[in-house]
């Protein structure tokens, strides 16, 4: 397997299937680990962050979950290849700079992945479509077990997993659901939702545009403690939370439905018809716009497509993915226009 | 708007944060912006935040020599350090600074005690009994090479095995 394989495998956090997918694109759990006896790759000298990276990628190696997995080396990549990866939400962006003993594993299906030497050694992450939290865990759990057996962890009775940041202590776990809260933010109703979640021990950021105001309605909440409290409790504290917030998603879009039907259409179809029609548009306006469309999807309001186009245009329309599709570099303006085309010829009408 | 760093150029990139209630807004250009970006991206405020949880205030010059800084007798980390950049050094760093930090885990997490899973190789199973048996004649050793630092660490580690089973 290579990664020139990726792009044309549809990213699982994509598939748009999976348990209240009209609201939910994507669940994500991650865990921190590190090696016992290596310090922290922020504090590690450059021989002492290779060593601990030698040491995990052999014993990942090791490991059935990850034998026919791609196991990259940051620099060994260029810079748009580590986009890539960051756009298919891979590895963080962090991860993609200053890129001396780092790698990433990737396995075959795309659902797991580990970040070696970012913050901590390990950085194990599972992601599903739509609202699958227990599935996550249940999956990366057994990984997380079965590299155990390879490699041993830093870990205290007291303290638990031992991570580089104070933050992530014990569990060392952070999930995190992607909601696609359209009609809650049109009603004005996402500053309460802040309140409330941060209330919660819990945090919600924009998904797309790292934390800027959420383009495209795109939100992304995720546990804060990771201590003194069981991973079950955590994600069960989550799955309520979430469950809320869908339940209220999904009354304000029958209500809009019903009482804003003109205006709804009315947003639904511009958006549509303008994305049908540009020539040149950037990655901004396309999130902007497809939020709308795929709030039109999901409404019934159009019909000619389905879920998993329409999150799948979310990134393929991103700079290193449309890069990576022409198969060469492109200037910002010249990836503009390209991904009119490309938008075009997949929403275009169809032929028959 | 201009931006709030240089007040020069207008702001393009906006940043919000929500940080148990209190919402930060930040406008940049995107100069500024990119210059910071990597601050920016994924730990803006959080080392602030650590910072503001530890009660750290910049020392004044003549009150600080006369402390004797706790240094992690490991990799060498000290609290100072961990206090400018919120992130610690090693393993050990754990114990080393195991008051301070036991606080610090309290107001981030309110708990300072793990509850939760733990890894294969320190669950109560068989390899266990082998690995308390390699764990005592190490410990034996170390004993008769009078290396009583290094015995004290298999010590705990025989504690903890012991312990939980």
């Amino acid at each position: 397997m290579k990664l020139e394989d990726l792009i044309d495998q549809k990213a699982e956090w994509l598939k748009g299937e999976g348990p209240k997918a009209e609201i939910v694109v994507s669940t994500r759990i991650r865990l921190a680990r590190n090696i016992k006896g290596h310090f922290f790759p922020g504090w590690a000298n450059d021989k002492q962050r290779d060593t601990a990276l030698e040491k995990s990628i052999s014993g990942l190696k090791r490991t059935v979950s990850f034998k026919n997995a791609l196991f990259l080396r940051m620099r060994e990549m260029d810079m748009m290849d580590r986009e890539f990866l960051v756009e298919r939400h891979l590895m963080s962006r962090e991860h993609a700079v200053d890129v001396k003993s780092k790698a990433v594993v990737v396995d075959e299906k795309e659902a797991i992945s580990i970040m070696l030497n970012e913050e901590d050694h390990l950085r194990i992450q599972v992601l599903r479509s739509g609202f699958n939290i227990m599935d996550a865990w249940g999956a990366i759990d057994k990984i997380d077990q079965e590299i155990s057996r390879y490699l041993q962890y830093s870990y205290s009775p007291k303290f638990g997993y031992l991570t580089s940041c104070p933050t992530n202590t014990g569990t060392g776990m952070r999930a995190s659901v992607m909601l696609h809260l359209v009609a809650l933010a049109m009603t004005d109703q996402m500053s309460n939702v802040y309140d409330a979640i941060s209330k919660l021990g819990m945090t919600i950021r924009g998904f797309y545009g790292e934390g800027t105001e959420a383009l495209g309605n795109f939100y992304q909440i995720s546990n804060q403690v990771t201590l003194g409290h069981s991973e079950l409790d955590i994600l069960d504290n989550l799955v309520r939370v979430v469950n809320k917030l869908i339940e209220r998603e999904e009354a304000t879009r029958t209500h809009l439905l019903k009482n804003k039907k003109q205006e709804i259409t009315d947003s639904v179809c511009r958006s549509y018809g303008t994305l049908r029609s540009a020539r040149i548009i950037t990655s901004d306006e396309t999130i902007r716009l497809m939020s709308a469309v795929r709030l039109g999807v999901e409404l019934g309001l159009i019909k000619d497509h389905g879920r998993g186009e329409v999150n799948d245009l979310f990134l393929l329309t991103q700079p290193s993915h449309l890069q990576k599709i022409e198969k060469k570099t492109l200037t910002p303006h010249e990836r503009d226009i390209k991904r009119a085309d490309l938008i075009r010829e997949k929403l275009g009408e169809r032929a028959e | 708007m201009r931006c709030d760093v240089c007040h020069a150029r207008e702001a393009t990139v906006h940043l919000t944060e929500v940080v148990n209630e209190e919402v930060t807004k930040l406008h940049l250009c995107e100069n500024c912006a990119k210059a910071k970006s990597e601050e920016m991206q994924s730990h803006f405020g959080l080392t602030d935040l650590i910072a503001s949880l530890m009660d750290f205030e910049p020392a004044l010059p003549e009150e600080k020599p006369h402390e004797v800084a706790v240094k992690c007798g490991k990799c060498g980390m000290t609290y100072h350090d961990f206090q400018k950049t919120g992130k610690l050094g090693c393993e050990e760093c754990y114990e080393a600074f195991k008051k301070d930090l036991s606080g610090l885990l309290k107001k981030i997490h309110g708990a300072d005690r793990h509850v939760g899973k733990m890894p294969v190789m320190s669950v109560g199973t068989a390899s266990d009994q082998e690995t308390l048996k390699r764990l005592h004649t190490e410990l034996e050793e170390l004993v008769r090479a009078e290396e009583f630092e290094k015995a004290a660490i298999i010590r705990d580690r025989i504690k903890d095995l012991e312990g939980k089973s």
